[in-house]
């Protein structure tokens, strides 16, 4: 019978939790893109305005359309051609890094500009006309009452979205990107213990999303209110 | 000089004519009274005045200021003229004194201080200084829309329009609403009102309007429209809703 040792975990907790470092930096980054950009790429779908409104469209359906891992070699493959052009960076960077953040933050953006635009849409008609009666402008009516009663209403999925992302981050490994997941293969592989290394990976993916969705469904009874 | 001044507008959405052919005048200080069956484009109709919803043909001149001239500045001249919605439409995130606020502080640029005392004032008015710091969702139908009718007061408007504003209250709350409303009336403000509240039009009304199926049918002074009422679809309509 297969017997467990787990002794290697210990001694490469740096590697790994430089590893944690890494995933976490690209769920951060690719949620604070993606939400900025996606409002943006939701309030031209929602303009009215036909150009706009379909260049958003093409980009949100493009990227819902492909797989992950796709979008993330493609990046691979172009962005360093595109740094060394436009940007003129040196050796020292780490191409990897850049173009998994570029690839998450863009291929994010789209998923979540359909939940803000969902979001936007939940308020009523009725809470527009109110503010506009009142003087605002369009800019006014979306920023103060629009979207703080959207955010409300879309904040569970924002959330939820994040905890996929934060696993999907994984997936860099195709890139030879040493995020959590890499690490933990990597040392794995190295000393041999492959089983036990991903098993430790799993309970730490396991506990931090499940804890994360934990907060969520608390959060969620607490703003139903 | 007229404070609303609506003539010969027609309005389609599509190819469906919701106006047709509308005139009619608000003079400063006059209460008027739109009525008619669901449908009739009454509250389209006071939707247009404060441009909420465009018109295709005919003007609309509010104050001297033309709503399609495209100098106008829309949302200035929606900030002087106060409007009351069937469902409230008070900001459910934000609270009673914020809501009183927002349009004075944003809009009006008014400083917050003398932005909310002058809300508190008008929440007093309606008789709910004490519910200032509770949440819209904390309050009754007719609560809100009397917070509504004050949120509309602080901005100091020249006229009031208000678009069924009893039809989503519980019967037992229409009147604290319409008491506001008669008040307002009788201290000469001017005002349009889309209601079925016929006791309201008989109290205050200098006149009314009836319409059906996007027209104008019948613009009188108050007796005259609760008298004789000279078109049939007018007499139909008051024998169904005096009828209990």
């Amino acid at each position: 019978m297969y017997e467990f040792d787990f002794s290697s975990i210990p001694g490469a907790l740096p590697i790994l939790g430089a590893g944690l470092l890494v995933t976490l930096k690209l769920t951060g980054v690719a949620i604070v893109v993606g939400i900025v950009w996606g409002t943006l790429l939701a309030l031209a779908r929602l303009s009215g305005n036909r150009l706009l409104g379909t260049m958003a469209a093409g980009y949100v359906n493009l990227f819902r359309a492909v797989p992950l891992v796709m979008v993330i070699l493609w990046f691979y493959l172009i962005v360093p051609t595109l740094l060394k052009d436009w940007a003129g960076l040196g050796q020292g960077t780490d191409i990897r890094m850049a173009s998994a953040l570029v690839a998450f933050a863009l291929f994010e953006s789209a998923y979540y500009a359909e939940i803000i635009r969902a979001g936007v849409r939940s308020v009523p008609q009725g809470q527009v006309n109110a503010a506009r009666a009142l003087g605002m402008t369009y800019t006014q009516t979306m920023r103060l009452v629009v979207l703080p009663q959207a955010l409300r209403n879309m904040l569970p999925l924002l959330l939820t979205q994040a905890i996929i992302l934060f696993q999907d981050t994984s997936l860099v490994y195709v890139i030879g990107l040493a995020d959590f997941f890499g690490a933990a293969y990597k040392v794995g592989d190295r000393d041999g213990r492959l089983v036990e290394l991903l098993l430790f990976a799993g309970a730490v993916y396991f506990v931090l999303c499940f804890g994360a969705s934990l907060l969520v469904r608390r959060l969620q009874k607490r703003i139903a209110v | 000089m007229s404070m609303i001044a609506i003539d010969q507008v027609s309005k389609w959405y599509g190819t469906f004519q919701v106006l047709t052919d509308c005139t009619t005048h608000v003079n400063k200080g006059e209460v008027v009274v739109v009525c008619g069956p669901s449908g009739s484009g009454k509250s389209t109709l006071i939707r247009c005045v404060n441009a909420l919803e465009a018109i295709q043909q005919g003007t609309i001149v509010v104050n001297g200021m033309a709503l399609t001239d495209p100098k106008t500045n829309l949302s200035r001249l929606r900030s002087h003229v106060g409007m009351v919605f069937q469902n409230f439409e008070l900001f459910p995130h934000m609270s009673v004194t914020d809501n009183l606020t927002i349009g004075q502080i944003k809009v009006l640029g008014r400083p917050p201080d003398e932005a909310v005392a002058r809300g508190l004032k008008m929440l007093e008015r309606v008789g709910l200084k004490a519910q200032a710091g509770k949440y819209p969702g904390a309050l009754s139908g007719g609560q809100q829309q009397r917070v509504a009718i004050a949120r509309a007061l602080a901005m100091d408007p020249i006229c009031m329009l208000f678009d069924e504003p009893t039809s989503a209250l519980d019967p037992e709350m229409v009147n604290e609403v319409l008491d506001v409303m008669v008040e307002l009336a009788t201290e000469g403000m001017t005002m349009m009102c889309v209601t079925h509240e016929m006791g309201f039009a008989r109290k205050v009304a200098d006149r009314v309007i009836f319409m059906d199926q996007g027209r104008i049918i019948e613009d009188a002074a108050k007796e005259d429209f609760f008298g004789t009422p000279r078109s049939e679809r007018a007499q139909l309509f008051l024998s169904k809703i005096l009828k209990h």
